[in-house]
C-alpha cells in the first residue's frame, strides 16, 4: 500500500491532525505531539514572548512544523505585518491567515483574507487561510496562491461540530487544494465525519484543551481522524435514503 | 449597615480651603452642573448612554422570580432579560449553578489560561474631589510625580520580575500629568513591555490617538457609578465631575484607534445591581457598534483609604460579587474579566477558576516604590497609595499559585500592529 500523505508548501505530512493554539497549555502540546502524533502546531504570534517565562517556542519539538497565525489582525495590512513578524521571529515561512473584525464571534473576514493571502503568497509564504466556507472565496484563495483552505466547521471554541457541513463538502468537491477543517470540532466523531467527507486534515484545540483527560482525548482524536481517512480511502458503501432497492432493475425492459 | 462616612478634614487645610470643602459637601447649589461639558471636552454623537440608562432606570430586580432565573440558565444564549434575572436577588440560591455555567463559558472562550499583569502608578496628583478616593485633592497624602528616569527605573524592576503587560495609572490631573508626559511614559513602557494599557483621566479622541501612537493600546475608565444623581454627590469638584464626558471615554478611545477598552463601576457606591447591569450593557451596546474592538470588565469594591479606614463595600459581600461576576461571564462570554488586588487571595484564586481571566500581581498603588516593595530597599520618598490592597502576592508567587491551581499563566497575548 502506498503511504497516505499530503503536501503543504513542498513538505510532506503523514499526520492529519493539526493542533490549534488558542487555548494552549504545555500539557496540551505534549499530548498533541505524543498522543496524537501532531506534526503541525499553530502558534499565535501574539502569544510569543521575548523573555524568560513560558515561551511557547521553547516547548515545541524541533521536528514539528510551526504554523504561526495572524490572530489579532483586523485587516489584510495587519495580517501581512504579523506574518512578517513571525518570519523574523524564526517561525519559518508557513502562515495561517486569520483576520477577524468581530471580537465576539471571531468569524473570519473573507474579503480581507483573500487580499492578505495574495500579498503573502507573493512574498513567498506558504499561506493557509482561515475562512468562512464559501465557494467563491475558496476559488479566489486558490487563485491568490493559497496552499490550502481552512474553512470553519462552527464558531471557534463552540464545540458544535460540522454546522457548515454542506458548504465544506462543496469546497472539498470543487477546490483543488487540501481542505483543512478548522474551528468548532468538538468531538472525535465530528472529526471522523469530516475526514470521511474528504477533508485533508483537521485542526482542533478547544475540544482537547478543555477535555477532562487531555492526553486521552488527544489520542481519541488521532484514532478518529485515522478512521475517517481510512473510510474515505476505502470508498464509503452506499447508504440508502429510504426503502430497499428493487430486486428487478427498473431499466430491465431495455433490449438494445 | 450604616452608610459610608466619606468626609474627612485634614488639619493642614487652610481656613478658606476648608470652608470651600464644607460648602461643596453640604450645599449642592455650590457645585457645578455635572451634566454640562467643560471647555475643551470633545462631544461625540452617540446613542449608547441613552440606551444604557433607559435599561438601568427601568430595571426592577425585585420582580424577577426563581422561574426567571431557571429559564435564563436554560437558554443557550443569555439575553438582556436573562442577564437581569441573573443579577437579581432571586438568583442568589442558584449561585452554584451560575458558577458552573460561567466556568463552562470561560473555558470555551479562554481555556484554562489566566493573564497576569501589574499596574504602575506614575503620579498621584489629582484635581478632583471624589469623596471615596485616597488621591482626592483634599486628602492629606504624600504627592509624587515620577520623572522619566524614575519611571524607567520602576519599569526595569517590574520587567526584571518577568511581567510583560503593564497598566499605567495616574491621578487625574491634566495640569500635573499632561498628555505629553503620559505619552512619553508610554514610549518608555513600549520598550520594556509587550502590552501597555492606560488608566488615566478621560481625554479627547485625538489625544487617545496620540497615546496609541506612543505605544498604548488599551484604555480603562471606571464610571464608578452609572447612577447620575449619586455620581453628582460623590464627585464634587474637578473635570471628573462631568458624567457624560466620562461615560463616552471608551468610545472616544476606540475612535482614537485603541484596540481595547475596559469598564467598571466601583461596587458599593450606589445600588450595585443597577451598576452591574449598566456596566455590562455599556460593553454590550458598544460591542454592537464597534465589533472589532476588545472589551473587558473589572469589578472593584470600595476599600479603605489613607485617613479613612472605615470605608467599606456596604451590601456587596463576596457572594454578591461572585454573583455579579458569574452573570457578567454568562451574558458576555467573550469579554475579559479582571479581578483586582482589592480582593483577598482566597477570593481571587477561586474566581479565576470560574469567571475571571486576568489577575494583577506584584501590586503597589503607591508612587515610585517598586524597588522598595520588590527588592526590600527603603525609599522614604515614595508617594502614598490610592487604596489599601488585600492581596500582596508577588509576580513569582502568583505565577506559582496559578499553576498550582491548574491554570496556565499567560504573560502576553497581544501584538502591536
Amino acid at each position: 500500500m502506498t503511504k497516505d500523505t499530503f503536501m503543504l508548501g513542498g513538505r510532506e505530512f503523514s499526520s492529519r491532525f493539526i493542533l490549534g493554539s488558542g487555548k494552549y497549555s504545555l500539557e496540551l502540546i505534549r499530548a498533541a505531539v505524543e498522543n496524537a502524533g501532531a506534526q503541525i502546531i499553530t502558534l499565535a504570534v501574539r502569544r510569543t514572548n521575548t523573555r524568560k517565562n513560558e515561551n511557547i517556542l521553547d516547548y515545541i519539538p524541533e521536528n514539528v512544523t510551526l504554523l504561526p497565525n495572524t490572530s489579532g489582525a483586523r485587516d489584510a495590512k495587519e495580517a501581512v505585518r504579523i506574518a512578517r513578524m513571525a518570519r523574523e521571529l524564526g517561525c519559518g515561512n508557513f502562515v495561517k491567515v486569520e483576520i477577524m473584525k468581530d471580537s465576539k464571534y471571531l468569524l473570519p473576514d473573507n474579503a480581507e483574507t483573500v487580499k492578505a493571502t495574495e500579498q503573502l503568497a507573493k512574498e513567498g509564504f506558504v499561506v493557509l487561510p482561515y475562512m468562512y466556507p464559501d465557494l467563491y472565496t475558496g476559488r479566489d484563495l486558490m487563485n491568490a496562491g493559497a496552499a490550502a483552505v481552512m474553512p470553519l466547521a462552527a464558531p471557534i471554541g463552540s464545540n458544535k461540530g460540522l454546522a457548515t457541513r454542506e458548504f465544506i463538502q462543496i469546497l472539498i468537491d470543487e477546490i483543488d487544494l487540501p481542505v483543512i477543517v478548522d474551528a468548532g470540532i468538538g468531538r472525535p466523531s465530528q472529526a471522523c465525519e469530516a475526514m470521511e467527507m474528504g477533508a485533508a486534515a483537521i485542526m482542533a484545540n478547544t475540544a482537547i484543551a478543555t477535555a477532562g483527560d487531555v492526553p486521552a482525548m488527544a489520542g481519541a482524536f488521532k484514532n478518529a481522524i485515522e478512521a475517517g481517512r481510512a473510510a474515505y480511502l476505502a470508498g464509503l458503501g452506499r447508504v440508502l435514503e429510504r426503502g430497499a432497492s428493487a430486486s428487478d432493475p427498473l431499466t430491465g425492459f431495455l433490449r438494445d | 449597615m450604616s452608610e459610608n462616612q466619606f468626609f474627612v478634614d485634614s488639619d493642614r487645610l487652610g481656613e478658606t480651603a476648608l470652608a470651600k470643602k464644607h460648602r461643596l459637601e453640604n450645599d449642592p447649589s455650590s457645585r457645578t452642573d455635572h451634566m454640562k461639558y467643560m471647555p475643551g471636552m470633545e462631544q461625540i454623537s452617540s446613542d449608547i448612554r441613552d440606551k444604557v440608562l433607559r435599561e438601568m432606570d427601568s430595571y426592577e430586580y425585585g420582580q424577577y422570580t426563581e422561574a426567571d432565573v431557571k429559564r435564563a440558565l436554560a437558554h443557550e444564549t443569555c439575553s438582556v432579560e436573562d442577564f437581569k434575572a441573573l443579577l437579581s436577588p432571586a438568583a442568589a440560591p442558584y449561585l452554584e449553578e451560575m458558577a458552573a455555567r460561567a466556568k463552562l463559558e470561560t473555558s470555551r472562550h479562554f481555556g484554562n489560561t489566566v493573564y497576569l499583569f501589574t499596574p504602575l502608578y506614575i503620579a498621584n496628583y489629582c484635581e478632583n474631589y471624589c469623596v471615596y478616593c485616597g488621591f482626592n485633592c483634599y486628602n492629606d497624602i504624600k504627592r509624587k510625580k515620577l520623572n522619566m528616569q524614575e519611571i524607567e527605573k520602576e519599569m526595569k524592576v517590574i520587567a526584571d520580575s518577568g511581567i510583560e503587560e503593564i497598566l499605567m495609572l495616574t491621578g487625574e490631573s491634566r495640569s500635573k500629568s499632561d498628555v505629553r508626559y503620559i505619552g512619553e511614559a508610554c514610549r518608555l513602557a513600549a520598550r520594556y513591555f509587550r502590552n501597555v494599557g492606560l488608566e488615566i483621566y478621560p481625554v479627547n479622541s485625538d489625544e487617545y490617538r496620540y497615546l496609541h501612537m506612543c505605544g498604548a493600546d488599551y484604555v480603562t475608565v471606571f464610571q464608578e457609578t452609572y447612577d447620575s444623581d449619586k455620581y453628582e454627590t460623590l464627585h464634587l469638584l474637578g473635570h471628573k465631575r462631568i458624567y457624560p464626558y466620562r461615560f463616552d471615554a471608551q468610545e472616544r478611545a476606540i475612535l482614537g484607534g485603541m484596540r481595547g477598552v475596559g469598564f467598571s463601576a466601583l461596587l458599593g457606591l450606589a445600588d450595585f445591581r443597577k451598576d452591574a447591569l449598566a456596566s455590562a450593557l455599556h460593553v454590550y451596546y458598544l460591542q454592537r457598534k464597534y465589533p472589532h474592538a476588545e472589551y473587558s470588565l473589572s469589578c472593584p469594591r470600595l476599600r479603605p483609604i489613607i485617613n479613612n479606614d472605615k470605608i467599606n463595600p456596604q451590601d456587596v459581600h463576596e457572594k454578591e460579587l461572585c454573583q455579579v461576576l458569574c452573570a457578567y461571564r454568562i451574558f458576555l462570554p467573550y469579554v475579559g474579566i479582571t479581578v483586582s488586588s482589592r480582593e483577598q487571595k482566597h477570593f481571587r484564586d477561586g474566581i479565576v477558576k470560574i469567571a475571571a481571566t486576568k489577575i494583577s500581581a506584584g501590586v503597589s498603588t503607591g508612587i515610585g516604590d517598586h524597588e522598595s516593595k520588590y527588592e526590600g530597599k527603603e525609599d522614604a520618598d515614595a508617594g502614598d497609595e490610592q487604596f489599601e490592597i488585600s492581596d500582596g502576592r508577588s509576580f513569582d508567587e502568583m505565577y506559582r499559585d496559578m499553576s498550582e491551581e491548574g491554570l496556565q499563566p499567560v504573560l502576553n497575548d497581544y501584538v502591536y500592529v
